[in-house]
This record gives C-alpha cells, sequence and structure tokens, in this order.
C-alpha cells in the first residue's frame, strides 16, 4: 500500500527502463550465484562422488 | 501491490541508477590490478588448487575489493563532490543515493567472504575481510582525513591481494607473499604522492591532509627519493630468494633504476610545466614498473620461462 502521507509521481519512461535493467541484472547475478555454488560443490566433491555403490 | 503502486515513486527519492553505474562503484580498474596481483601472489606458492577452485577464490578476492571500493565511494561522496578525477562517480554525480552504495557495498564484503571461506579457506577469508575493514574502516573513514601518512599506512589494503592469493593456495602467510606485500607497501606512497604534487590544490579544498598540503612539496619529493632508493632494491629481493629468476631480475634491475631516476627528476624540477611533466612521468611509470614486475613473476612461473640467477 502506498504510504498516504507520501506525495508519490509516476516513473517516466526512462526510469522504468532503468529498472527493468536492473531486475534484470539482478536476475542473472542470482544466476550466476546459483551456477557458482553449483560448480564449487562439484569441484569440492571431486569426481570421487560419482564412484559410489548403488 | 498493484500495478498502479508498481510504477509510483515518491516524488523526492531516487529511483536508482543504472546497471554500469553500480558496476563502477566496485572501481574496476582497481578490482582487475587485485586479480592480478593475486593471481601472482597464488603462482608463487608452493601448492595446487583446482583451477575451479583457484577462480572461484580469485573472483571472491576481486569481488571483495569492489565492495571495499564500494564503501569507500560510499563514506568519500562528500570529497570526491569536489575533485574534479572523482566528481563524476555514481554518488556525486547524482546517479545512486548513498544508501543504496552502502547496502551493495555491505552486501558483497560479506558474500565474498562467505564464498572465498567455503571455496578456499577461512584464513584467506579473514585476510579479505580484513582487507575490507582496513580500506573501509581504517584508511576511508579514519586515517585519509587525519594524516599524511593516509596512504602510507592505507596502502597495506592495496599490498594484501598477494598474500590472499597465497593463503588460498597453501591454507597459509608464506615468504614469497610477503615480500610481494612489502614491494606494494613501498611503492604506493612515491606512486600516490607523484600526483598529490600535482592534485595538490584540489586535495587541500577537500581537506584531505596529503603529504604535499602537510609538509610541503619540498619534503615530499624529498620522501619519494627516499621510499625509490628503499624500493628499487627490495624489487630484488625475490631474486636473492630464489622465487624471481632472471627475467625478473632484468625488469627488476631496470625498472628499480627508473624509479629511482624519475623521483630524482621530481626532485629537481620544482616548478611550471617541468615540474608536472616530471611528477606525472613518475607516476606512469611506477604502474608500468610495478606491472612489470608482477608479469615477469607470473610469466617465469606459468609459462617455464624460470632461469635461476641465485642456486
Amino acid at each position: 500500500m502506498p504510504d498516504p502521507k507520501v506525495e508519490y509521481r509516476p516513473l517516466t519512461p526512462e526510469e522504468e527502463a532503468r529498472r527493468r535493467k536492473r531486475s534484470v541484472a539482478i536476475a542473472l547475478a542470482l544466476g550466476a550465484m546459483v551456477l557458482l555454488f553449483f560448480v564449487l560443490t562439484i569441484a569440492k566433491l571431486g569426481p570421487q562422488v560419482l564412484n559410489r555403490p548403488l | 501491490m498493484t500495478s498502479a503502486t508498481n510504477t509510483l515513486s515518491p516524488a523526492v527519492a531516487s529511483v536508482g541508477g543504472d546497471v554500469p553505474d553500480y558496476f563502477a562503484l566496485l572501481k574496476p580498474r582497481v578490482m582487475v590490478l587485485v586479480i592480478f596481483t593475486a593471481l601472482v601472489g597464488m603462482s608463487v606458492s608452493h601448492g595446487h588448487v583446482s583451477p575451479a577452485i583457484g577462480a572461484i577464490s580469485l573472483f571472491a578476492i576481486a569481488v571483495g575489493a569492489g565492495a571495499s571500493g564500494c564503501l569507500n565511494m560510499w563514506w568519500d561522496a562528500d570529497i570526491d563532490a569536489v575533485m574534479t578525477r572523482t566528481s563524476s562517480r555514481p554518488i556525486p554525480a547524482g546517479k545512486i543515493t548513498s544508501s543504496e552504495a552502502l547496502g551493495f557495498g555491505l552486501f558483497l564484503s560479506v558474500a565474498s567472504v562467505m564464498v572465498l571461506g567455503l571455496a578456499a579457506n577461512w584464513l584467506s577469508a579473514a585476510l579479505l575481510a580484513f582487507t575490507i575493514v582496513f580500506y573501509a574502516v581504517i584508511y576511508s573513514m579514519w586515517l585519509k582525513r587525519a594524516t599524511a601518512q593516509n596512504i602510507v599506512i592505507g596502502g597495506a589494503a592495496g599490498a594484501l591481494p598477494p598474500v590472499i592469493g597465497q593463503a588460498v593456495v597453501t591454507g597459509q602467510v608464506g615468504i614469497e607473499s610477503l615480500v610481494l606485500f612489502a614491494i606494494i607497501f613501498i611503492w604506493t606512497p612515491p606512486h600516490f604522492w607523484a600526483l598529490a604534487l600535482i592534485k595538490a590544490g584540489e586535495y587541500a579544498r577537500a581537506g584531505i591532509p596529503m603529504m604535499p598540503n602537510v609538509a610541503g612539496p619540498d619534503s615530499t619529493r624529498r620522501q619519494i627519493v627516499w621510499y625509490s632508493l628503499f624500493l628499487a632494491p627490495l624489487g630484488l629481493v625475490p631474486v636473492a630468494l630464489g622465487f624471481g629468476g632472471l627475467l625478473y631480475a632484468v625488469v627488476g634491475t631496470v625498472g628499480g633504476i627508473g624509479m629511482v631516476a624519475l623521483s630524482v627528476r621530481v626532485l629537481k624540477n620544482k616548478t611550471g610545466e617541468a615540474e608536472k611533466k616530471a611528477a606525472m612521468g613518475l607516476f606512469g611509470f611506477s604502474i608500468l614498473y610495478l606491472f612489470a614486475l608482477f608479469s615477469a613473476l607470473l610469466a617465469e612461473q606459468s609459462l617455464g620461462l624460470f632461469r635461476a640467477v641465485v642456486a
């Protein structure tokens, strides 16, 4: 809910575009972080992780 | 939240900067230098680390350095605004608010230390945390505005990446990285003071007690020569300790002589265009000198160019 005490104004198209780009960058950064932790986990475990009795 | 409120913003608030503005907060050129010196610290270490762990560790070190740069810009926004060199940075330019920069810097600080700790070891993570705190708190918040020795002591933060690099590979701090630390530490004053001689007016306007403003240009020039005289032989210690080879010895000798010669030129040229030319000459050469020293070490260690000078 918008705060009734605060004066609001609509975003300009340029500001909206900037916000969209920031959102995309945050999404990409989160994806990169997931990938980083995946690679880190595999590298830490080593190749022997696949060599186990079923 | 309704779609209507989604496109509204408090009238007086910033709606946030562009993605490149946030990247600029991290001082990307400093990050590149940090990656490079940390990599050299890793390469001179006796140990092994997998390429994936090494790359992730370097990335974490770079992000940690960027985070400390971001916190520095948050704290120094007032003085950045009055200096031409820094007035276009995102905060004084009004592209990003101080609180956004603070949040961004703190998040990246914690994240980089955690990632380095998980990827490599907690000694290197602790060293990275120390580097961030030293740069953002000890240097930026305290020393920079308090003493003419600001960049001398603060230089420790810029000198630590090779030590962190060695800690990543070996899990400990060895003599090799401590020598590299000492070289960067002693290199910092002549490098920065050469620039400060030219920018003394700006630093005075910003209220920063740089050496030329406090002790005077003549004293600064003499100190630059003393530091260079100390730096030239110090730059050759890796040869004496056996981890710098023939290529490094040549680069270190020629570069060391160059640093001393250009420092003496700064001492002799005290007025007009000649003063500016001498100071900027030393400033530019000092960057080349450090880059050449570390490149020689990296080339010797990673390209098999090492030829021992000391048995």
